[in-house]
């Protein structure tokens, strides 16, 4: 599983990364930073449907997502 | 993607994202959706990457980008109006030992620094140019740039760009490829993903040509300003497909490595 952190105290809330995920799970949330932007988030129920391709912080114009790739989990017999 | 990428927490994840060691962590100065940060970060990257951030001199311009140096941790000059590559000419002659780059907006380096640009690429003066296309003067509230598109409207072209008053938008990386110095000359694109990584591999090409001696590197990156283009930062990279590329056409302009022609390019070459 892999999955993404975004920086609230970095992110500009320019929603970039909300276009660029291929299983559109990046939203804007109602949280409003200290600079006074909207961040990004994914919401927790869906964050195992990340693909952890980093698209998202390949976009991102201040750096503040972390992108990190989980091990595939093993197929249960 | 950063190299710094072999972190792995406990439980077996690996962090293949994250911000580049040579890119400060503080927050940036930049409006939302700016791709000046977008270029920062690639340039760090490639720094990390080459292993040249201890050995670099980076010499920075006029325009948004005036605090380059509060972002990327290497030493550096402050250059103010097109005048970089002339500076940039000084600094490597004296110190030929050290990677130097400059980095400069299109009113910087393509109306005030025209002679100062056009003069190092001729020389074949060893150093990188990083050219942000953006299509106006952005620091100063957006005014018309020789890059700005006909139609387009400024503050000073509150009508938009007219061809017969202000003739066609300067293409510089077509200009830059044609002069005897050049050794790589590139025009990528920052607006998509697929861009950006391509727009990376442009960047190492024009940073390697002077590692390896054989000339003038340059990069043309086209680049969005959603305040001065008064648009969202969606809508400004919608713009860049749909008006820029056309009009700027991505691409390798000159390679002298693919080309075959670097051995003539190195001084005491053939
Ligand atoms: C001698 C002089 N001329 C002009 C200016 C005003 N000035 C400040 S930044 C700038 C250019 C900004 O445009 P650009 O290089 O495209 O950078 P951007 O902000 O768009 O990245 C100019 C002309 C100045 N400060 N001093
Ligand atoms: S890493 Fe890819 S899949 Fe995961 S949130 Fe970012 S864009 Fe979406
Ligand atoms: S691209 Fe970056 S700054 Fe923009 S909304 Fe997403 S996380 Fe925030
Ligand atoms: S004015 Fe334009 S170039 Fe300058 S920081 Fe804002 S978006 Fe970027
Ligand atoms: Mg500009």
């Amino acid at each position: 599983m892999s999955r993404i952190t975004v920086s609230e105290e970095r992110c500009k809330g320019c929603l970039l990364c909300t276009q660029v995920c291929p299983v559109e799970i990046i939203r804007q949330s109602e949280r409003i930073n200290q600079h006074g932007y909207k961040v990004a988030e994914v919401p927790a129920e869906d964050m195992e449907k990340c693909t952890g391709c980093a698209s998202c912080a390949t976009i991102c114009p201040d750096v503040a997502i972390e992108v990190w790739r989980g091990k595939k989990p093993k197929k249960s017999a | 993607m950063s190299k710094a990428n072999t972190t792995v927490a406990p439980s077996g994840e690996e962090l293949v994202f994250t911000r580049p060691a040579s890119l400060v962590d503080r927050p940036t100065h930049y409006c939302p959706g700016c791709h000046h940060g977008i270029a920062h970060r690639l340039v760090a990257e490639l720094l990390d990457e080459m292993g040249v951030i201890e050995n670099t001199i980076a010499v920075a311009s006029i325009g948004c980008s005036v605090f380059l140096y509060n972002y990327i941790d290497a030493d550096g000059v402050e250059s103010p109006h097109g005048r970089a590559p002339a500076v940039a000419t000084g600094v490597k002659r004296a110190r030929p030992d050290k990677f130097v780059f400059t980095y400069q907006g299109d009113g910087d380096l393509a109306s005030i620094g025209m002679a100062e640009i056009i003069h190092a690429a001729n020389r074949g003066e060893r150093i990188s140019v990083v050219f942000i296309n953006n299509t106006v003067y952005g620091m100063t509230g957006g005014q018309m740039a020789p890059t700005t598109l006909i139609g387009q409207k400024t503050t000073t072209c509150p009508a938009g760009r007219c061809l017969e008053r202000e003739g066609a938008p300067i293409r510089m990386a077509e200009i830059i490829a044609h002069l005897g110095g050049t050794a790589f000359c590139a025009r990528g694109s920052l607006d998509s993903v697929k861009n950006i990584r391509q727009a990376k591999k442009y960047m190492r090409q024009a940073f390697e040509v002077q590692a390896k001696g054989f000339g003038f590197g340059f990069v043309e990156l086209l680049s969005g300003c959603p305040t001065n283009w008064r648009m969202t930062p969606v809508a400004a990279n919608k713009r860049i497909a749909d008006e820029m590329i056309p009009y700027f056409p991505l691409g390798v302009y000159r390679d002298v490595v693919a080309d075959g022609t670097c051995g003539s390019m190195v001084a005491g070459g053939e």
